[in-house]
């Protein structure tokens, strides 16, 4: 499989066309996609124009910019102009949408080539795209199993060869976890560092773009070209994202990494916990300081998510009620159009957030919900704090198993949202974090090795990441 | 009326939404003008499209800061919240309001009466679209259909939440003028209560003089005039009088105010208070003001309007009442050019008073209007004939003296009109006879004659003097 590096330098030195780079990875697509159902869309035309325009450019000298040429899949919750955006649901039938997602247009604009929609959890909330309204996305290494989610299709693309890298969402983990099952790198940047400008909104203070790619170099190029200040997301961070990539061999000599104690215990799989363990020595052995430390207040990001994600969830979802866009349920007045429109159009798991989030947010609740949830949000944030004054970056398992099989975890939703058990923190403290490959389990299913870092310290992050992926060549 | 005021307090706080006078909406750039053809106002954020996000308008929240200083409020770090409900005219099903933390938080407003009356709170918020519900009612729920323009969401709105302290439906409508007066005069607001620029929400209670708990309160909504104001609070305070004699209990509402019917009718219940679920806007930032901004914003601010009042009492000797409807008419500025231009300050002050209603006035020469102050001050022109030049003036701009030789005004010599007078009562013995017996319908016609034989030329008040020192003294009993 060629890389995003290497597609983009062969294109731009014009030893080999964007138009023949695409063909390539539609023939993979062709072959396989029916098996995996990664795409809700494959965007062959639109892929076709770019891919002939990205020549054209290279033809009259011009620079295609650094993805030249470079298939990309996008997540189906992120706004494409002119291409359908379904969130993976039925209430936005037949919504088009009159703009791209700012990621998207950095991703045109630096010569990437947009193949196709990835299926996902309905509006990105679940943890195995099994919540999807147009079914199931398959894990490539195994199709009986689960990709993850809710970025499953992301990650699936990528693991299956339809596109050297793609983009996701991570509220709550949503593209590190789906990385880890499906073997392949995935980033959740600092929240605010990529813009959330045309990414249809889950829990909008959690909230994160972030790259899928097959090496950490890859998904580190993703993040510097899409990342940057967008001064149309007001929790944008105004600076340019930190240059990663001309720092990934510097290897991790020196530095301090912890093993979070609260993430490789009760409830992780031990096969993932001793492959986690391999991953700690691994680092020690290229000149780390690695301990095991503590982050107490982790153990309630569980329940503080729960209360957030839905909160903000039920407000953000309530603008789809048959009006403007969209599926309408035609009634006899408004309120029941409204009410039969949203009972069609979203799934159980969506129903059941939106109540649990619109519960948390009612009068003589709040307090004691959202307002407590608030609360354990500012304590995940000071232990991290606290465990960052003696580490650069931390360690965990990225999720407690490896893939599971379908219907395994859908009839109990706590068993499923307890696979993002080891994510969510990162999210409720807006840090950033990315799960790496790191071997297999008993079952010889992909693990992930999380690796976490402070605010805005995606540098360390790489650092340590590419270690990681060093080690196992 | 029959509210025995001697008896009963009625006690009245308004919640007035302003629209902010920005080129662009309060989180968009989609242009903030009124009317237009439906939905053509309108963007992805306009419509809550899924992706779209909002950015705050940096110059909606300098008109909030300088309202906020204007009102004498504490300029406070502040936080947006959503308050969540469904309602089609609300794209989002949420609007963007701020909650427990406002931009303006406690100010007050001083009545040319002198009163001073509290601010709560003056925060920002956006607006909704408009719903028009054809058929049945007229009403969302029996409606056949409903058409929605969005041209009007998320233009910028201030909600001005005055304390209770209005004690007359004269008093609060005072409290708006004196509020619109200082919403134009900063730029904030056009302040146009007939476009919905201004939008006025009543609460009224009543209660006895000296109870110390204020009696339960109903909203008043669809005020859309000063007019209107006045009329609401004292039919709703007659309203809940004769529920309290009746031994009725009120109930919190929120009323619709019917113009042609003369009377509040109730809209919905307060007692089960809305469940809002307000919760801080994760899509926007915290709003803090830096004290340079608000340092700047201060310095730019105009001159107000209570400030502007005794300004012109001051320097013409014009009291509270002509300075309060001088300055409404934006002449003071005019009356003081004059005055420092050597203007005759009484006839000025009486000119603007009642001569200049007309808006063009504003755009009078000072100089101009100086000179003819002085030519009716000396008596060079008459009365009729001031009000005809200062009337063209106006319209035309021009030099007073030259308006009044065009029209052949001159000063006439008293002989001249004594000769006009004694040839008119000798043609009309008749008419003199009963004008001297003092009949009412008669009391015009002599002047008028003069006026028609002088062209106008002759003024009013002499004419008067002179034909009253003809009437023959009547026989001493």
């Amino acid at each position: 499989m060629t890389s995003a590096l290497e597609i983009a330098a062969s294109v731009r030195a014009a030893e080999r066309s964007a138009r023949e780079v695409l063909d390539e990875h539609l023939a993979v697509i062709a072959e396989r996609e029916a098996d995996v159902h990664a795409f809700n869309l494959v965007t062959t035309e639109h892929a076709i124009a770019a891919a002939v325009a990205v020549d054209e450019l290279v033809a009259q000298g011009g620079n295609p910019g650094l993805l030249a040429g470079v298939p990309v899949a996008i997540k189906d919750n992120l706004c494409t102009r002119g291409v359908a955006t379904t969130c993976s649901s039925k209430i936005l039938q037949g919504w088009v949408p009159p703009y791209d997602a700012t990621v998207v247009s950095r991703l045109a604009a630096a010569g990437a080539i947009m193949v196709g929609k990835t299926n996902m959890d309905e509006f990105a909330m679940g943890s195995s795209t099994e919540n999807s309204a147009f079914g199931p996305t398959r894990n490539p290494h195994n199709l009986s199993l689960v990709p993850g989610g809710s970025s499953g299709g992301s990650a699936a693309a990528v693991a299956a060869g339809f596109a050297p890298i793609s983009l996701g969402s991570d509220t709550g983990g949503s593209i590190r976890q789906p990385a880890a099952l499906c073997g392949v790198v995935g980033v959740k940047p600092t929240y605010g560092t990529v813009s959330r400008l045309g990414l249809v909104a889950f829990g909008s203070s959690l909230d994160q773009v972030g790259p899928f790619a097959n090496s950490v170099a890859e998904a580190a190029l993703v993040c510097e070209v899409i990342g940057g200040h967008d001064p149309g997301d007001s929790t944008s961070i105004p600076q340019a994202f930190p240059s990663v990539s001309d720092h990934l061999s510097d290897g991790v000599a020196g530095m301090r990494i912890g093993l979070i104690t609260e993430m490789m215990g009760e409830g992780i799989s031990p096969d993932v916990a001793q492959r986690i363990r391999a991953a700690a020595e691994c680092l020690a052995a290229a000149g780390a300081e690695v301990e095991e430390v503590s982050v107490p207040a982790v153990t309630y990001g569980l329940s503080a998510y729960y209360l957030v994600a839905p909160a903000e969830a039920s407000s953000n979802l309530s603008r789809y009620d048959g009006v403007r866009y969209g599926l309408r349920v035609e009634a006899p007045t408004t309120g029941e159009m409204m009410e039969l429109t949203r009972t069609a159009g979203f799934g159980d798991e969506v129903k059941r957030r939106i109540m649990l989030g619109t519960y948390a947010l009612s009068a003589g609740y709040y307090d004691a919900f959202y307002g407590t949830a608030l609360k354990v949000r500012t304590l995940i944030r000071r232990d991290f704090d606290t465990a960052y004054e003696r580490f650069d970056a931390l360690l965990s398992p990225t999720s407690p198993t490896t893939a599971f099989a379908f219907g395994d975890k859908t009839a109990d939703p706590m068993s499923m949202y307890l696979n993002d058990v080891c994510t969510i923190a990162s999210n409720l403290a807006g840090h950033p974090a990315m799960s790496v490959p790191y071997g297999v389990g008993t079952d010889g299913m992909p693990v992930g090795a999380q690796v976490l870092a402070p605010a805005l310290g995606e540098l360390a992050m790489f650092r340590v990441a590419a270690v990681l992926e060093g080690s196992l060549v | 009326m029959s509210i025995d005021l001697d008896v009963w307090e009625i006690v009245i706080g308004l919640e007035v939404h302003a629209e902010l006078a920005t080129a662009t909406k309060l989180f968009c750039a989609a242009p903030n003008d009124f009317g237009g053809e439906p939905n053509t106002h309108i963007d992805a954020l306009t419509l809550g499209l899924p992706g779209s996000l909002p950015v705050l308008n940096e110059h909606a929240v300098e008109l909030a800061i300088r309202v906020g200083l204007a009102l004498n409020c504490t300029i406070n770090r502040s936080v947006f919240s959503r308050k969540n409900y469904f309602y089609p005219d609300q794209p989002t099903n949420y609007q963007i309001s701020q909650f427990d933390l406002p931009i303006n938080g406690e100010g007050w407003l001083e009545l040319p009466s002198g009163k001073v009356i509290g601010i709560e709170r003056a925060h920002l918020e956006e607006d909704t679209g408009k719903s028009t519900h054809i058929g049945g009612g007229g009403r969302i729920h029996d409606a056949t259909y409903s058409l929605v323009d969005y041209n009007r969401a998320g233009v910028p709105l201030l909600e001005i939440v005055g304390r209770p302290d209005l004690r007359s439906g004269d008093e609060a409508r005072a409290y708006v003028v004196e509020l619109r007066a200082i919403l134009v005069a900063v730029g904030a607001s056009d302040g146009k209560m007939e476009e919905g620029s201004l939008r006025v929400d009543c609460n009224v209670s009543v209660r006895r003089h000296g109870d110390a708990e204020l009696g339960t309160r109903c909203e008043i909504k669809n005020i859309n005039s000063l007019r209107s104001l006045g009329r609401a609070v004292d039919y709703e305070a007659e309203r809940q009088i004769d529920m309290i004699l009746a031994d009725e209990r009120i109930e919190q509402q929120t009323r619709h105010w019917n113009e042609d019917e003369g009377r509040t009718l109730k809209l919905r219940s307060k007692e089960q208070a809305d469940d809002y679920r307000y919760f801080p806007e994760p899509d926007l930032v915290d709003l803090l003001p830096s004290q340079e901004w608000i340092d700047r914003v201060r310095a730019r601010l105009p001159i107000l309007p209570a400030q502007r009042r005794l300004r012109l009492c001051e320097r013409s000797g014009a009291d509270l009442a002509q300075a309060v409807l001088i300055v409404e008419r934006g002449l003071d500025d005019l009356c003081l050019a004059a005055l420092e231009l050597g203007a005759d300050a009484s006839r000025t002050i009486t000119h603007a008073e009642h001569n200049l209603s007309d808006p063009k006035a504003q755009g009078l020469d000072p100089k101009m209007f100086a000179k003819l102050t002085n030519m009716d001050a000396d008596g060079i022109l008459s009365s009729t004939q001031t009000k005809t030049v200062l009337a063209e003036l106006v319209q035309l701009g021009g030099d007073p003296a030259a308006i009044a030789d065009s029209h052949g005004f001159k000063a006439m010599d008293s002989g001249e009109l004594d000769a006009v007078v004694d040839q008119l009562i000798a043609e009309n013995p008749e008419q003199w006879q009963r004008f001297c017996e003092g009949d009412p319908k008669i009391s015009g016609f002599f002047v008028g004659r003069v006026m028609k034989a002088t062209q106008g030329q002759a003024d009013g008040k002499v004419v008067a003097g002179l034909l009253s020192e003809r009437i023959p003294t009547a026989p001493k009993e």
